[in-house]
Order: C-alpha cells, then structure tokens, then sequence
C-alpha cells in the first residue's frame, strides 16, 4: 500500500460515486454539481497517470468552461418538474449493465501488452513538439481552429435572441 | 503507474461508460442527456490516456486533449440547440421537436 | 514529478479542511431556532412568489460561449509558449511562430465576427432588442391602420382611387 495506490483510490472512488449521483439525482442542478466532482475526480487519475498537461487541459477546459456551459444551459432551461422516473432508471441500469458485463468480460480476458513503465516525467514540452511537428499533429492542431471557429459562429448565431417567425 | 495493473484505470473508465449510458437512457431532458454525453468521453479520454502510459508513447494524450477541444465545441453548439428549442417549445423534453416532423 | 504535484494535494486538502474545519465549529457554536418563517425563502421580507427557478437572460450564454471557445484557444497555446525557445534553438522558430500564427488568426476572424455583430456589446444588444421590437410595433399598427382604412374606404369609388394614390407613395 503506497501512496500512488492512495491517491488512485481516492480519485477513482470520487469520479465513480459523482458520476452516479449525476446518473441517479432526482434535481439536475445537483446532477450538474455531481459531474463538476466527476470532471476533478477524472483529472486525479489524470495525474496519476503522469499525464500532467492533459490534467490542466481538463481543469482549465472542462471545470473551467463546459461545467460554466452546462449551469448556464440548466439555469436556462427552469422546467417545473424532475424527470426522474424510477421504472425507467432501473430499466436503463439493466441495459446498461448488460453493456457494462461486456466491457468487463472483455477486460477479464484480453490479454493486456502493457510495458515497463518508466518513471513518469513532465510531458507538456515533448506534446508541443508532436503538435507543431509536420509529420505530427500540425494539421490537426490548425484544423482545431477551424473547428473553433465554426462552433463559435454557428453557436453564437444560434443564440442570438431574435423574433421568432410563426 | 507504480504497481496499479492497467485494470483498474480500464475498470473506471468502464464505470463512467456505464454511468453515462444510464444517464442517457434514463433521462428525457435534453440538458441530462449532454451530461451524459460528458461522462461518455470522460470515460473514453481516460481510456487514451491509459493507453498512452502503459503503451509507451504519448499519442493518446494528445488525443484526449483533441477530445476535450471536441467536447468543447459540441457542448457550445448543442446547448445553443437546446436554448432555441427551448425558446420555441417551453420545454426541453426529448421528444417535443418530433414536431418537426410534417 | 509527482513530488511538484503534492504541493497541489496539500493546498487543496488544507482549503478543503479549513472550510470544513470552520463549517462544524459553526455549527457547533451557533444556537439553532429554527421556525418556518425563518425557513422560508427571504424575499425582502414579503412571502415568496413563483419558483425560484426562472429564466436567466440568454445574453449571459453568449458570454460563457465566447469564453469557452478563447479558453480553448489558450490552453492550445500553452505547449507552444513552452516548447518554442527549443524550436528557435534549432533554427525552426519563424516556421512555428507562423504556424501558431495562422491558429491565432483564424479563431481571431471568429472574434471579428462577433465584435460587427455586436454580440459583445451588453447594452448596444439591449438596445437592438428595445429598437427592434419598436419597429415591429409600428409595422403591425400601419398594417391594421392600412387594413382599417381599405374597409372603409372602399364604400365609396372617389375614397378608392385615393387609397391607391397613397399606396403608391
């Protein structure tokens, strides 16, 4: 028992019961507080997984911006009652723990070829090389802002108030 | 990372998968439905992620960081929709834009 | 690496366990008489009306979108910031700084974009609205005005030719 073995267990006890509190709560402003711990939870493991740009990329962009996003898309939206509807929930456990059986079946039985795991070091230099290298991830990371920028115009024309035509 | 077999990183991811699909299909409000959508490529990035460190290379992070850019987009551009469709129905169940249908 | 990291840990634990911390000594100190006026929700004093959910101005979505979408763009930034003294070492700076150029200048067409439609301007916006809804009122009025004065302008032939002068003007 290290503390690697610790910290692990925390964040995944903290991502897993968030999660089903965002699955399971009757308000969903209490469902979009759950998946704000998820999102922390998630970049725990980040961490744990030596992955530390990728963590900071998850804090600033999914704590940060797309939690902000969804309170103000639940903020926006008030409707009078939960949808919350127990036959339902068990019903959509079972499928999904039909899918869920699969996945662990799977995780049982394949075989894994997993390295020697090297001490982890710091990795945000080594990912601006792949980024900006030709042969790497140029293109896709220019095609990124291509990609902003259609969501930023088609979203921000969508949300526009105007007079809507009847 | 030191000691903790790839197992256990696949099984949350697993959960998260499964939590997410549960929220889909649970739920008929389209803001819950993006929720889960989030918990699904939450699952999905830390499966990259995984990958990456216990396959050696880094191309898997930098996956999940385009995975993340994505979920920024389609989180703007989908609760725009579902604004609209609120400002028109009153209401942001599932199956109110069926009126579209002629 | 992980040992830069518990830093972080141990800031957050102590912020967490401070607000905790203070949180039971309250409520440990504090009497506790509770009655359901007090219970209540406080609306300056009158008793509540309506739920407490309602409709946030949509304006604000506009701002978070803006937001989000330029916090992207930073946090693309920040392994180029980092590894670009590496790249001018090896005689590649100008090549990544246009790259990271042409980045920056497609997300800033974006920003042109909303600056000419004025999605950025709070109270210009209030006032499109107020200007808008104005000018839809007058055309309605001059509608049903037009609408009023054909019915009763077709009794007679004379009155007639006069509408039609008019709705040449």
């Amino acid at each position: 028992m290290t503390a690697a073995h610790i910290a692990f267990a925390a964040f995944a006890l903290i991502t897993v019961v968030s999660a089903f509190v965002v699955a399971s709560h009757r308000s969903i402003v209490h469902s979009a507080f759950g998946l704000f711990f998820t999102f922390f939870g998630v970049a725990g493991l980040y961490l744990t997984l030596g992955a530390d740009f990728v963590m900071a990329a998850q804090i600033l962009i999914y704590v940060g911006g797309i939690m902000v996003l969804l309170l103000f898309g639940v903020m926006l939206t008030p409707s009078r009652r939960s949808d919350f509807v127990p036959a339902r929930f068990l019903r959509a456990l079972t499928l999904g723990a039909i899918v869920l059986v699969g996945l662990l079946w799977v995780l049982k039985n394949a075989h894994w070829a997993t390295q020697e795991l090297a001490s982890p070091e710091s990795t945000i230099d080594e990912i601006g090389r792949q980024l900006l290298t030709r042969e790497q991830y140029l293109l896709p990371f220019e095609v990124v802002s291509v990609l902003l920028l259609a969501a930023l115009i088609g979203a921000a024309y969508l949300a526009r108030r105007r007079k809507i035509v009847d | 990372m030191d000691g903790i077999p790839i197992h256990f990183y696949l099984g949350v991811s697993a959960l998260l998968f499964f939590l997410g699909l549960v929220t889909i299909l649970a739920r008929r409000n389209l803001v819950y439905i993006l929720l889960g959508v989030e918990l699904i490529l939450n699952a999905a990035s830390l499966n990259f992620v995984t990958f990456s460190r216990y396959g050696g290379n880094l191309d898997g992070q930098i996956v999940s960081i385009f995975v993340i850019i994505l979920a920024a987009a389609e989180a703007a551009v989908a609760l725009a929709i579902v604004l609209n469709i609120y400002n028109v129905f009153k209401n942001v169940d599932v199956d109110t834009p069926s009126e579209l249908k002629n | 690496m992980y040992f830069d990291y518990t830093n972080v840990l141990i800031f957050f634990l102590v912020g967490i366990g401070f607000v905790g911390v203070n949180m039971v000594v309250g409520s440990l100190l504090r009497p506790s008489k509770p009655n359901p006026e007090k219970n209540s929700a406080y609306e300056c004093g009158e008793d509540p009306i309506g739920p407490n959910r309602v409709q946030f101005d949509i304006r604000f979505y506009t701002v978070a979108l803006i937001f989000i979408i330029f916090d992207v763009e930073i946090a693309f930034l920040f392994p180029w910031a980092n590894s670009f003294q590496e790249f001018k070492a090896a005689g590649l700076g100008g090549l990544v700084f246009f790259e990271v150029l042409v980045f920056v200048s497609i997300l800033f067409l974006g920003l042109v974009y909303l600056w000419a439609k004025g999605d950025l301007d709070w109270v210009k916006s209030t006032e499109a609205q107020r200007r808008a809804a104005l000018a839809h009122r007058r055309a309605e009025e001059a509608k049903e005005t037009a609408a009023d004065s054909a019915k009763s302008e077709s009794a007679t032939e004379l009155d007639l030719t006069v509408a039609a002068e008019a709705g040449h003007h």
